[in-house]
């Protein structure tokens, strides 16, 4: 079981990341990516950038245990978190999700788990800046749903 | 006992601080809260009941009825919206 979980303000470098994790361990046979980019509209409002908040300590460790516990679901060989905070533009890549496994199906299921779990279980918080004033983002149900999904019970929004 | 009381978000934001360190005699995170309310009406509009609010205990996502324990770090703040 190989991970890692970092939160940095800079930019990541997928093509890099991904070389690093998948040099770790020779049998690996597939790697799954997810990146997550800030868009310029949410509902229908303009958002000229993303200020993202965080509480340092609990974000590490509860990514940590999410990547635990998705070693345990699935037969995965290595997994790699990145989140970004502080202020982002639009098109800025926000977080990275790396699994590697021997075979696709389980990195791909694993990427999603985890990105699922993180979307309402991590502590991180986004606020847009528009033009007409900042706002506070409101979680979705749709996110709550999509944990559900795994038979865990999420009641973030 | 003491513990630290920290804030994120938008009740960080309403109180504008981040923690606090209070004497309480609070056995769980509901009646932590109630007694927070208390202490100011920023407290009471930034945790009023009627907002949602996660609380972690210890870095951990707990429920309200969690116990509180001499020395704990409780956090109270909105639905997390990250990823």
């Amino acid at each position: 079981m190989c991970y890692s979980v970092v939160i940095q303000e800079k930019d990541f470098d997928v093509s890099q990341e991904m070389a690093l994790l998948r040099a770790l361990d020779c049998g690996v046979g597939a790697i799954c990516s997810f990146v997550g980019t800030v868009r310029d509209r949410n509902e229908g409002a303009q958002v000229s950038s993303m200020e993202l908040e965080h509480y340092p300590g609990m974000t590490e460790k509860s990514i940590e245990a999410m990547i635990e516990s998705a070693f345990k679901r699935f037969d995965i060989l290595g997994a790699r978190v990145i989140h970004r905070v502080g202020l982002l533009q639009p098109l800025d890549q926000i977080v990275l999700v790396l699994v590697t496994s021997a075979h696709r199906g389980q990195s791909f299921q694993a990427c999603e788990y985890l990105m699922d779990y993180l979307k309402t279980q991590a502590p991180f918080w986004k606020k847009e800046i528009a033009p007409s004033g900042a706002r506070w983002v409101d979680a979705r149900v749709s996110d709550d749903q999509a944990l559900e999904r795994w038979g865990i019970v999420s009641q973030n929004s | 006992m003491k513990i630290t009381v920290r804030y994120f978000a938008s009740i960080r934001e309403a109180l504008d601080f981040g923690s606090e360190v209070i004497e309480t005699d609070a056995t769980n995170v509901s009646e932590l809260r109630e007694q927070l309310m208390l202490r100011s009406p920023l407290h009471a509009q930034a945790l009023a009941i009627d907002r949602v609010i996660r609380v972690a205990v210890n870095q951990n996502l707990v429920n309200m009825d969690h116990p509180i324990e001499p020395a704990s770090e409780v956090a109270f703040f909105p639905p997390v919206t990250g990823g």
